[in-house]
């Protein structure tokens, strides 16, 4: 059958970096449901994968996402063991200040978990903190490693988290930090978001310590409305929340900055060892793009491949093996665009009855 | 490391902190049970609130200090750590005298005390003296932080080493070093690579290596895949924290600091002073420090008896205390316990 043509004028086009592991095969499934969904979106494919590793290559996909000021990218996988070394994922988010990380954890009906009715915003500095790679061995055997906190990235992000919450109609905002011990770094992070919670007078702010938010995450979710945390932490309580809701294949993730806005999923995995078996749950890698069509603007694709996605995945006969189920992510994805394709011809036929 | 093997028929002599607020209470409650198990131990209790030392600061009595120094062994119930009451935690200084390098819990589910999480046995080991934890940090210019995360060879190999002696010596499997190397390659590289050279050394147990973010994902999903942990000090704060809200929260997890100087097992849970006097705190977390401390001594017989009988208390459900969603006093709690162990003593 021919995907339904775009409803709506001006066509956007969207910089597509498969990138390693589970990436190209779950990017795929990104533009076969697009197409199916009549989104009006062109994707300008660039290999970001570590097969393309030179700075020229770098720049190369840094260029396109400029140029498009807008991404969507599976992740590159960062092999530490190598010399030289550096992650192209954190370079990609630090050139384009993509300073806000948002992961949203919800509970998805159907899918079994240990918790029910999450529905945490988590949102993380994306580009200091312990991300500096900054290093060094002062004699043989001891390292130095330096986080650093700024007042102008903490108000930012801080701020960030309160708009966010005043935008989705969100009750709390909660600080996490380590201030008791790191009273200077995240002493000051603490301070900014203080400071910037008073000019939300309708969202209630209040802080939490790491260690215990990650006790209180597994004891009661539910406590949690919007989170704002240094990087670290981020990457931790991230993680957390995405294991508490069914695991890195359900958790779609964005990094927003000023001037660009790069999609991915929630956790950042690369999978390799499930990769090419057609068994990785596509499921957040489509909110993904699902959050990419609300970034444009195109709301109503957004909700008609949203509404598809968690109907589908909610049914235990389309769930992959990180779900408990043994549907492949081909049937996932077929059943999410004949579910798409019975809703759009539904309205095909209301709308000229 | 401490050597505190207990040759049968020989006494030892243990330091006890009963500490503040419930740690008198749940102190007596577990010197009870001790005795009941008859237990070759014998408590020297000491006092460390502090005093005023010349340089006015405040300090743990040199007296106190010099008891744990003597018996290299302790068990202590909470201390309260006053905010801005111009002394040091207390926490801090008894880490520092005794350079107490590895802060072990196991986590274990107490049947009969229901979470979402069943059959949970693994235990975190935490490096404690270094890392993010060295207080150093800068205004570099106003608006602008430093704080510096340290980690040396030395006391990454010493966690390491101790981690895999420990898997030998309680009869554990694997040991997972928790890291962020794909970040921070040089300082987590370097506590990676002593990890990997002591498990080189120690064949017998199996060896993995995972990032701090695939663990807390991976912990949350599914914590029975765990056995011993090993990670740099804020990975372990955070995530020995995690693991204990898996099997029910502080109030039953225990926990142990081994040293080179001593070693130290303590209930991580605060001094409550809410409750304190009541007659209403639950002892299980304190008991279990003390469980692992018998196990530390080699005493295997008797901290099985006493294990037991707690659990045992526990999953009949009878006896427990409000924390535990029963009505019993700390009092009853620790009589019921008793009378189990006197069947089998
Ligand atoms: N889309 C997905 N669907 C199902 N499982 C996933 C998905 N993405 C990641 N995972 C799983 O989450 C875990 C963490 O993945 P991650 O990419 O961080 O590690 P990795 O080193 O690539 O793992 P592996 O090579 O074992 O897959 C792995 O078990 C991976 O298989
Ligand atoms: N052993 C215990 N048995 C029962 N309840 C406990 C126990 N330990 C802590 N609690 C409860 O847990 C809550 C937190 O106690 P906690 O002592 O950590 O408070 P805190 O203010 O942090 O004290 P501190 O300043 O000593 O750390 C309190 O409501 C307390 O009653
Ligand atoms: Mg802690
Ligand atoms: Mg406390």
């Amino acid at each position: 059958s021919q995907p339904l043509a775009s409803l709506y004028g001006g066509r956007h086009t969207v910089t597509f970096m498969p990138g390693d592991g589970v990436g190209p095969e779950l990017m795929g499934h990104i533009k076969e449901v697009f197409r199916f969904a009549g989104a009006p979106v062109d994707f300008e494919e660039i290999d970001f994968s570590s097969n393309n590793s030179t700075d020229a290559d770098m720049d190369n996909a840094m260029l396109a996402i400029k140029r498009n000021g807008i991404a969507i990218k599976g992740n590159r996988e960062t092999n530490f063991d190598t010399p030289g070394f550096k992650s192209r994922n954190v370079q990609l988010r630090t050139e384009l200040d993509l300073f806000a990380n948002v992961l949203w954890c919800k509970s998805i009906d159907g899918v079994k978990t240990r918790h029910d009715n999450i529905d945490i915003i988590i949102i993380r500095e994306n580009t200091e903190g312990e991300y500096k790679n900054l290093e060094h061995e002062n004699v043989s055997g001891v390292v130095e490693s330096l986080k650093i906190i700024t007042a102008d990235a903490s108000r930012r992000i801080a701020k960030y988290a309160f708009d966010f919450a005043t935008k989705h109609g969100r009750k709390k905002v909660t600080a996490i930090h380590k201030a008791n011990i790191m009273k200077l770094g995240d002493g000051l992070f603490l301070k900014c978001c203080k400071e910037v919670s008073e000019l939300y007078p309708d969202i209630q702010y209040d802080s939490m310590i790491v260690d215990n938010c990650s006790m209180q995450l597994v004891s009661k979710p539910q406590q949690f409305d919007v989170m704002v945390m240094p990087n670290l932490y981020g990457n931790i309580i991230s993680n957390i929340g995405a294991g508490l809701v069914g695991g890195p294949g359900v958790v779609p993730g964005m990094n927003v900055g000023t001037d660009y806005a790069v999609f991915e999923s929630g956790c950042r995995n690369t999978g390799k060892h499930i990769a090419g078996k057609n068994i990785a749950n596509p499921t957040g890698m489509l909110l993904a793009g699902v959050d990419l069509l609300v970034y444009l603007g195109l709301e109503q694709h957004a909700g008609l491949i949203q509404d598809s996605v968690i109907n589908t995945i909610s049914q235990k006969e389309y769930q992959t093996p990180d779900l408990g189920g043994q549907a492949t992510s081909t049937e996932v994805v077929q059943a999410i665009i004949d579910d798409i394709k019975f809703k759009t011809q539904e309205r095909y036929k209301k709308s000229h009855s | 490391a401490v050597s505190c093997r207990c040759y049968s028929g020989g006494r030892r002599t243990v330091t006890l902190i009963p500490g503040d607020g419930i740690g008198p209470e749940i102190s007596a409650s577990v010197q009870q049970i001790f005795e009941a198990t008859k237990v070759p131990i014998d408590w020297d209790p000491i006092d460390v609130t502090p005093v005023r030392g010349p340089d006015g600061m405040f300090n743990i009595p040199q007296k106190a200090l010099d008891v744990i120094h003597k018996h290299k062994i302790g068990l202590k119930g909470p201390l309260a750590t006053p905010i801005g009451k111009g002394h040091r935690s207390l926490n801090l200084a008894l880490r520092k005298e005794f350079t107490l390098y590895a802060n072990v819990r196991p986590c274990k589910s107490i049947e009969g005390y229901k979470t979402p999480y069943d059959n949970v046995d693994l235990v975190t080991i935490r490096e404690n003296t270094e890392g993010e934890y060295s207080g150093i940090e800068h205004v570099i210019v106003d608006g602008v932080v430093q704080s510096i995360k340290l980690i040396t060879e030395e006391a990454s190999r010493r966690v390491a080493k101790f981690a895999f002696d420990y898997a030998r010596a309680n009869g554990r499997n694997t040991v997972t070093a928790v890291h962020k190397a794909n970040i921070m390659r040089m300082s987590d590289g370097l506590f990676l690579k002593c990890c990997r050279e002591e498990a080189a050394e120690h064949r017998d147990i199996k060896f993995n290596e995972s990032y701090l973010d695939t663990v807390c994902l991976n912990m949350v999903q599914d914590p029975t895949q765990f056995d011993v942990l090993v990670m740099p000090n804020l990975y372990g704060d955070i995530l020995s924290d995690l693991c204990a809200g898996l099997i029910g929260g502080l109030g039953v997890t225990p926990s142990g600091n081994i040293g080179e100087g001593a070693a130290l097992f303590e209930s991580v849970h605060g001094s409550a002073p809410d409750i304190a006097g009541e007659d209403k705190a639950n002892p299980t977390a304190l008991l279990l420090s003390a469980v692992m401390m018998l196990r530390h001594m080699e005493m295997f017989r008797e901290a099985d008896i006493i294990e037991r009988a707690c659990f045992d208390t526990i999953a009949e459900g009878r006896a427990v205390t409000g924390d535990l969603g029963g009505k019993a006093k700390c009092s009853e709690f620790t009589n019921e316990i008793c009378s189990k162990i006197a069947e089998q003593v």
